[in-house]
Order: C-alpha cells, then sequence, then structure tokens
C-alpha cells in the first residue's frame, strides 16, 4: 500500500479518500484549518485544511488560478484570510511567529539601493549592523563583486538571487518562494535551486510555488497539487510524479488542460 | 523713474558689483525660505509617507485637505501668523513679529501642505510596489516610513523644490509678519514691491534678475541629480 503523508482533512479529505486515515497534523509544522479566501463573492481559496511538515522541501504545484500563490500567501500571512486559521509550531500566526519566516516573489522586490544596501535592510530590520554576514551571503550567492552596484541594474537571475540572500539575511525558519524561476535562464535557475537546497539541508523549511515539473523532481520531499482552490492531492514527490493518484493530477503532469 | 534700458543696466552693473544691499536681501530671502523648506520637509514628508501607508476612516478627507491647502492665500497665511504673534495673540510673548522666524514660520505653513500632498502622491506609489516585502520583513511603521522617504529621495527632491519656489516667491505672508524692515526682515520679493512702488527699477530688476537665476539653477540642480538616480535605477 503506498503510504501517503497526510495533509488533507476535513471537508477537503472527501476529495481524496485514499489519503483519508494516514494520521494527524504535525504541530511543529504549518497547520491550516478551515482557510477560506473570498473575493468579491468568489471562493478563491476553498475550506482548505492542511499541515505540511517542519522541514525539507514543499512544492506547491497546480494550473495557473489554482490558488497556490494566494495559499502560500495565507500561509504567511500577507493576506487574511475570510474563514479559517493558520498556526506554525502550534503557535497563532503572529508578528513573531512571521518574523521566523521569509518570502521570495516572483518579481523580485528589490530597493532602490546598492545590492549591498539591500541586505543591509533585511539584517537591520532584525537589528543585525555586522557587515560580515552581508559579505557572507552576497558570497553565498554569488553577487559579493556586485556588493556596490545598484540592484535594480542586475540581470533577473542576479536580482533573483539577491532576493533570495535578502531573504536568508533573516535567518528564516520557514523559505516561502513564489514561482522565484519562472522566466529565468537554465543556468540562474539551478543557481536558485541550489542556493534553496542548501537552505533546506541546512535546516530551513521551504514552501516552493512552481509549475516547473522538472525542478519538482530535483527539489521536492512532497507535493502538494492545488486545484480549484484547494489541495486535490499530495505526496511524496517520487511518488506523486510518478504514480498520481487522481486524473486532474495525472492531467496535470501530462501537461494536459486541468479544469 | 528710470527708463528699462537704464534700469536693466544699473540692474546688471549691481549684481556684477555684488552690492552690499543686494547681497544682503538674496542672503536672507535664502535663509529664510531653504529653513521654511527644511521644517516644512521634516514635518511633511513622514506626514505624507504616513499617510501614503496608513488607511483609516477619514482618509479621503484628509486627502481633500492637504490638496485644498496646497493653494492657501498667502496674504491670509501671514495674517493668521500675525495675529497669533502680535502682542496681543496667543504667542505674543515670544516677540517673533517683524523678525525672520516669523517669516519662516509663516512660509513653513504654507508649503507644508505641499509637501504632504506632493509627497503622499509618491509615497504611495512607492508603497504599491514596497507593500509585499515590508509585510514579510514585518517592519514597523517607522521603518517603512523610513525606508520610503530614503528610497524615494530623488524623487522628493523635486516637492522640496516645489516648495522652495512657492517660499521664496510669496510675498503677502512675508510683508504681513516681517514687515519688510530694511536690514532686518526685507527679503526678495518685498524688496521688489517695495522698489517698484518708489520707481527705483534698478535694484528691483537685480532682484528680479537673482530671484530668476536662484530658480534655474535650483531647478537645474534638482534635475541633473535625478537624472544620475535614474541612470542607476536610485528614481
Amino acid at each position: 500500500m503506498r503510504m501517503r503523508d497526510t495533509i488533507l482533512e476535513g471537508s477537503n479529505a472527501l476529495d481524496l479518500p485514499r489519503v483519508l486515515g494516514g494520521g494527524t497534523c504535525d504541530r511543529r509544522g504549518v497547520t491550516a484549518k478551515g482557510l477560506v479566501l473570498r473575493h468579491d463573492g468568489r471562493a478563491l481559496i476553498r475550506d482548505v485544511t492542511l499541515s505540511l511538515p517542519p522541514g525539507g522541501i514543499t512544492m506547491i504545484m497546480g494550473p495557473n488560478g489554482a490558488g497556490k500563490s494566494l495559499l502560500l500567501r495565507l500561509l504567511h500571512g500577507l493576506i487574511a484570510p475570510s474563514a479559517g486559521t493558520v498556526a506554525w509550531g502550534g503557535k497563532p500566526l503572529s508578528e513573531d511567529v512571521r518574523r521566523d519566516q521569509a518570502m521570495v516573489f516572483q518579481k523580485p522586490v528589490l530597493l532602490r539601493r546598492s545590492v549591498a544596501a539591500n541586505v543591509d535592510f533585511a539584517l537591520r530590520a532584525r537589528g543585525v549592523k555586522d557587515t560580515t554576514r552581508r559579505d557572507a551571503l552576497l558570497d553565498h550567492v554569488g553577487l559579493l563583486g556586485h556588493a556596490r552596484q545598484p540592484a535594480r541594474l542586475l540581470s533577473g537571475g542576479e536580482q533573483q538571487r539577491l532576493a533570495l540572500a535578502r531573504a536568508l539575511a533573516t535567518e528564516p525558519k520557514v523559505l516561502m518562494l513564489d514561482e522565484p524561476t519562472a522566466s529565468l535562464d537554465p543556468a540562474s535557475v539551478l543557481k536558485i535551486e541550489e542556493i534553496v537546497r542548501d537552505a533546506s539541508v541546512k535546516g530551513t523549511k521551504i514552501i516552493f510555488v512552481t509549475h516547473d515539473l522538472g525542478q519538482a523532481g530535483r527539489l521536492a520531499d512532497d507535493i502538494v497539487f492545488m486545484l480549484n482552490g484547494k489541495p486535490h492531492d499530495r505526496g511524496p514527490a517520487d511518488l506523486f510524479l510518478s504514480r498520481p493518484e487522481t486524473q486532474e493530477a495525472r492531467d496535470f503532469l501530462q501537461s494536459r488542460i486541468v479544469l | 523713474m528710470q527708463d528699462f534700458g537704464e534700469a536693466f543696466g544699473l540692474a546688471l552693473s549691481l549684481v556684477v558689483s555684488g552690492d552690499a544691499d543686494l547681497v544682503e536681501i538674496v542672503a536672507l530671502s535664502l535663509r529664510v525660505s531653504l529653513t521654511a523648506t527644511g521644517l516644512a520637509c521634516l514635518i511633511g514628508l513622514p506626514l505624507g509617507a504616513l499617510v501614503a501607508i496608513t488607511r483609516f476612516r477619514g482618509r479621503n478627507a484628509v486627502l481633500i485637505l492637504f490638496n485644498a491647502l496646497m493653494g492657501l492665500p498667502p496674504v491670509v497665511v501671514g495674517l493668521l501668523v500675525y495675529l497669533h504673534l502680535s502682542r496681543a495673540g496667543p504667542f505674543g510673548f515670544l516677540g517673533l513679529l517683524y523678525t525672520p522666524m516669523a517669516m519662516i514660520i509663516a512660509q513653513m505653513i504654507l508649503i507644508t501642505p505641499i509637501v504632504v500632498a506632493l509627497s503622499r502622491q509618491i509615497l504611495e506609489d512607492l508603497h504599491a510596489e514596497y507593500a509585499d516585502q515590508f509585510r514579510s520583513l514585518v517592519l514597523s511603521r517607522r521603518q517603512q516610513v523610513m525606508a520610503l522617504i530614503w528610497d524615494a529621495r530623488f524623487s522628493l527632491m523635486t516637492v522640496g523644490l516645489a516648495g522652495f519656489g512657492r517660499a521664496v516667491a510669496e510675498v503677502g505672508a512675508v510683508m504681513i509678519v516681517g514687515g519688510n524692515i530694511d536690514h532686518l526682515t526685507r527679503v526678495m520679493t518685498t524688496a521688489i514691491a517695495l522698489e517698484t512702488s518708489k520707481g527705483d527699477l534698478a535694484l528691483a530688476l537685480a532682484l528680479g534678475l537673482v530671484l530668476m537665476v536662484i530658480a534655474l539653477g535650483v531647478n537645474a540642480l534638482v534635475q541633473s541629480l535625478r537624472m544620475t538616480a535614474v541612470r542607476h535605477a536610485y528614481a
């Protein structure tokens, strides 16, 4: 019998009969209960109840409009849910809890400053004034030689690596990435993946939204497949990618249109 | 009464020779208007930033108020400041009436709404870009305000310039609260008004020339700084 982590409970579990019966939420990770997001009367996230383990790399996949990015934003507290709760390590999503998290966006939001000043900004936000750590981070992402350059004049891949360095500057326990490699060339994608993998190895929980099946295969420990505003399938990456449980997930993996 | 050609020639010679009276008037004008602009920016930029990043009941009314206050008539401001600083007024004990400080206060009141209203728009646009990042970093309001003002500094220089332009060119408020006293509160605009009414066009024209040069010079400086900033993607 295939073993999958149970992440879906309550109403959404009804969509995944084979996933039922697996166990309980891991309170050290993230737990969402009855998460709903409505906009203009339309439910964009529908009664999501799930838990993710505290470590490893969780990939959130799904077709456009499935609610992947919205779910990530809800988990990070960037937007408030219409209903439901999110907890990290058993604690409700407060400012203190959110300080242990960082997020990298699809389009890097870089300050109108130098490369070094962008990292300094995040460090100072956490009360760190030591430039040694900044230089180490820039070195880690291969940008130490660009430290004095204006951040916005970097290439797309470099900008995203800088955004990653800035996110890592806060030493997050959880790093969320919303399609950070979309529209980057393969070499840049691999560099980003290397940094993300390294962060995961060092103990940072990664939650990564992507469309890229190859990337999921290279990075993911487990995958959440979103459809129509809720998790539809989930499992260890190798199982999900080789033998998805639902027809919709199979269609998605075979690049067919999923409705 | 001089003819225009003669007056213009005399004006140029006053400027070129660095006439002591002219220099004194120009220096006081710059001191008053630059101080007023600095103080207005000190108050107006954080206020503009706060309004830009905060949503509260009555926000639209506040925006309308600041936009309306941009058109404050200088003589009305002068009159209000006069009433407050005159002997019978609440701040009469400070003895500030007919001093450069009174003129600074009047100009500051005049241009602070300009700084708030214009900076609010610039900072709100920038905040729309940064909001998610700020929220992700869990920044305090103060941290957000400081970051926005710093990152928009080159755009905000234009706001300061607009304020300075308004301050240095206005005559009504400084005339009322300064009194246009020779060697004490006489600035370029009040001197131009006085000298013109006396028919001494040379000094009036010389001051007018200096005023124009200052306006052009400050504009050119700010524009060149902005261009440099744009080249470095800092604006």
